[in-house]
């Protein structure tokens, strides 16, 4: 394990360290919902017809749509007329080298830890940074296009490749699919896109980091990524959002495509804005993400959830052909008054598919916290194998954790498994620790950490690095 | 003159509103070896617990002084951080934290509260080295969760290990030797043996003689309902096995409480 509490000590010093807003001049479409905004963000990015078509039946579908209201988080309504679907800095966005890009965004990404700088080779890490609803700059992309690999924002995947977005946008997560899912598919703005070929690895970590700035605006950015056969990638997202009163929506939705024996890593390390401490303003962050597994085709998805007024998600996997495997690893901390309902999907369609399932959900507060998974085996995915653990930590006695297992089999080979616990952390445990010289918050965020290893563990090196210190920081005044 | 490295006045302790220490005295100095005995419910425990500053147990009366100065007001980090370290009867389990990251983060926070520098990788796995040849600990449990699955004699065993590396001027050791088999029982003592030294002094908490035959102690003190009753040399100890604790309870009903040292 990585030594992390002289960081935590060092960075503990604020609620919310990323709160601050930066002063970038933005193009912002009027607020409101209709055909014509649609129009007019598919005619801010100058897209083929066919998208802007695309664009419009899912808003049409949207109409058509009821928000749903089954999960356990209740938010008050969303005036999705009241919103701002489009907002970009005015500097222009296509650049061809960094000293274009606007001094005051890259001063935000440096704030953040994310450099953009491409000299700074030493990270090994290709960024592609999404400022409110536009893709800032992709770094490292001549060196990855070396090897065939494509990397960059989505709106310039629609330009440069067209046959590729348009054969697998919408593929693994149809416009029709939800909600949320559907509203974002008519006004998306931008995102990532990436492309790995036949039998390439990618030989650097990819990573996209989101940042909503702009008030009154939500963010709805869709990120398309395919590893063709054989090939395998990495790939990171960070997200964090300035200090607001008001609530901030972010329907995002992620779409992974992995062809026969292709291996999608995909990590996340949520850090929007969540609210203060009585839970006014902070993100809602209700996001779709899906996989879609080929044969013997791996996909891992690895989540620590920190942020965010509520996160409402489900990274999921479609284990469409023989022997692929879904993986899903999450860490969820809720504090204060947040709230998070989370979990997977595993969809065992395949022959002999297996998924593994482990959720590890901190609750402090008056946080609530529930874990909600299905695991489903369709009729022909014989000799599939499921195998799921969800534990629960409570700090405190005023918080609240659920675990709600979904579990449908219509084979009779399958072995499904399913294991869960919450405990307390428990005052001879920390008198313990302190007894050795430790504080006692150090004690706490030590006991998490170590609840959360077989999740961490999952991520790349630098953002497991990150991402302990950032369970550190979340607990701050979390006990006592 | 020099003060003594620990000195306990009078104290009155209690958990739960359950008063368990009723004016317990003793005065411990740099080098010396304590031995505590007394029967189950005399308040060996809770006197440990109190001198590291458990906050379940609330200190009613009486004063305990470390190095001169009233330590009752310090939080429990504190009180490492300043040298006392304490040997627990029962050690946690803390699922997921290796014992050298564990150790390494305690080590460096001591160090640090002291205005040392942290220890570097290197540095720290010399020391580690050091240290687990002198307990005989086995390099396959440094590297797994802090006790989790180890034995009750493995258990003990670390926290000896953790004692060797955090090197407290003053070590209490609560029923160490409780659960050991003979075998375990002497590794143990020859770990507190070998880091006795002129500035070190350790509290050792017992149910039973046989540890004292391994580790010598200086003092014997007999503990009754929350007292230090008697209190003479390690022939007290020999005469306690001999003869059980029901003499010392009829002597103490008659006189109060008697001093030999």
């Amino acid at each position: 394990m990585p030594d992390t509490n002289e960081s935590i000590q060092a960075l503990a010093q604020q609620e919310y360290k990323h709160g601050w807003v930066s002063h970038v001049d933005a193009d912002q479409l009027p607020p409101g919902l209709h055909e014509d905004i649609v129009r007019a963000i598919s005619a801010k990015k100058h897209e083929p017809e066919w998208l802007t078509e695309w664009r419009l039946r899912a808003y049409r579908h949207w109409l058509t749509m009821r928000e749903p209201e089954w999960q356990k988080p209740k938010y008050p309504k969303i005036d999705y007329q009241g919103i701002i679907y489009y907002s970009a800095p005015k500097k222009k966005p296509e650049v061809s080298s960094l000293d274009e890009v606007d001094p005051e965004l890259l001063e935000t990404f440096e704030k953040l830890g994310i450099s953009l700088d491409e000299q700074k080779r030493l990270s090994g890490v290709a960024v592609d940074a999404v400022f409110d609803s536009v893709s800032v700059k992709t770094t490292f992309r001549e060196e990855l296009s070396k090897q065939g690999i494509i990397f960059c924002s989505f709106s310039e995947a629609v330009t440069d490749h067209p046959e590729l977005v348009k054969k697998y946008l919408g593929s693994v997560v149809p416009y029709t699919d939800n909600y949320f899912a559907t509203l974002n598919s008519a006004v998306f703005s931008d995102g990532s896109f990436c492309y790995i070929p036949p039998g390439v690895r990618c030989p650097m970590e990819l990573s996209t980091y989101f940042r909503i700035n702009s008030a009154g605006t939500g963010q709805f950015e869709r990120t398309l990524l395919i590893a063709d056969e054989g090939a395998y990638v990495s790939y990171l997202e960070g997200c964090t959002a300035p200090q607001r009163d008001e609530n901030q929506l972010h329907a995002a939705v992620v779409e992974l495509v992995a062809l026969k024996g292709a291996h999608i890593k995909y990590s996340t390390v949520q850090n929007w804005y969540p609210g203060d401490k009585d839970g006014k303003g902070g993100v809602y962050n209700f996001v779709t993400k899906r996989g879609m597994a080929n044969e013997n085709a791996k996909i891992s998805w690895t989540q620590v959830e920190t942020g965010s007024a509520i996160t409402w998600k489900y990274p999921s996997c479609v284990l469409k052909g023989d022997n692929s495997v879904g993986e899903f690893y999450s860490v969820a901390l809720t504090r204060d008054r947040q709230m998070a309902d989370t979990g997977t999907k595993m969809i065992h369609i395949g022959k002999n598919t297996r998924s593994t399932i482990v959720s590890k959900g901190i609750s402090a507060g008056h946080a609530d916290q529930t874990y909600r998974g299905l695991v489903k085996i369709m009729k022909g995915a014989t000799g599939a194998r499921n195998y799921s653990v969800c534990d629960s930590l409570l700090i405190g006695g005023t918080c609240g954790a659920h675990t709600t297992p979904y579990i449908e089999s219509a084979n009779p080979t399958a072995v499904v498994e399913h294991e869960a616990s919450t405990s307390k952390i428990s005052d001879d445990q920390i008198f313990f620790l302190r007894q050795r010289g430790l504080s006692e918050e150090d004690a706490v965020s030590m006991i998490v950490n170590g609840f959360c290893k077989d999740v961490l563990s999952e991520l790349p090196m630098e953002f497991a690095v990150e991402a302990q210190k950032l369970l550190g920081v979340k607990l701050e005044g979390a006990v006592g | 003159m020099t003060d003594p490295l620990l000195e306990i006045r009078d104290l009155h302790a209690s958990v739960d509103g359950t008063e368990i220490l009723h004016g317990l005295s003793l005065t411990i100095n740099a080098g010396e070896v304590h031995a505590i005995m007394g029967t189950n419910g005399s308040g060996k425990s809770t006197l440990t617990k109190v001198i590291a500053g458990h906050p379940d147990y609330e200190v009613t009366g009486g004063d305990v002084l470390f190095k001169g100065r009233s330590i009752l007001q310090d939080e429990p980090e504190q009180r490492a951080c300043a040298g006392i370290f304490l040997a627990f009867q029962y050690p946690v389990e803390v699922p997921g934290v290796s014992n050298l990251y564990f150790l390494r983060s305690a080590l460096n926070a001591q160090r640090k509260s002291r205005g040392e520098a942290e220890l570097s990788g290197a540095e720290f796995l010399a020391l580690v080295k050091e240290k687990a040849k002198l307990v005989d600990i086995d390099q396959g449990l440094l590297n797994r969760s802090v006790n989790e699955g180890f034995s009750g004699g493995e258990k003990k065993r670390n926290e000896i290990f953790q004692l060797a590396m955090l090197a407290p001027t003053l070590a209490i050791l609560d029923e160490t030797d409780s659960g050991l088999d003979i075998d375990a029982l002497k590794t143990v003592a020859h770990g507190v043996n070998s880091l006795r030294s002129p500035e070190r002094a350790f509290l050792l908490v017992t149910h039973y003689q046989r540890l004292l035959n391994y580790i010598e102690p200086d003092f014997v003190h007999v503990l009754l309902d929350g007292r230090v009753v008697k209190s003479g040399g390690k022939q007290l100890a020999l005469e306690l096995e001999d003869k059980g604790y029901a003499w010392i309870e009829e002597e103490a009903a008659g006189s109060g409480s008697i001093s030999v040292a």
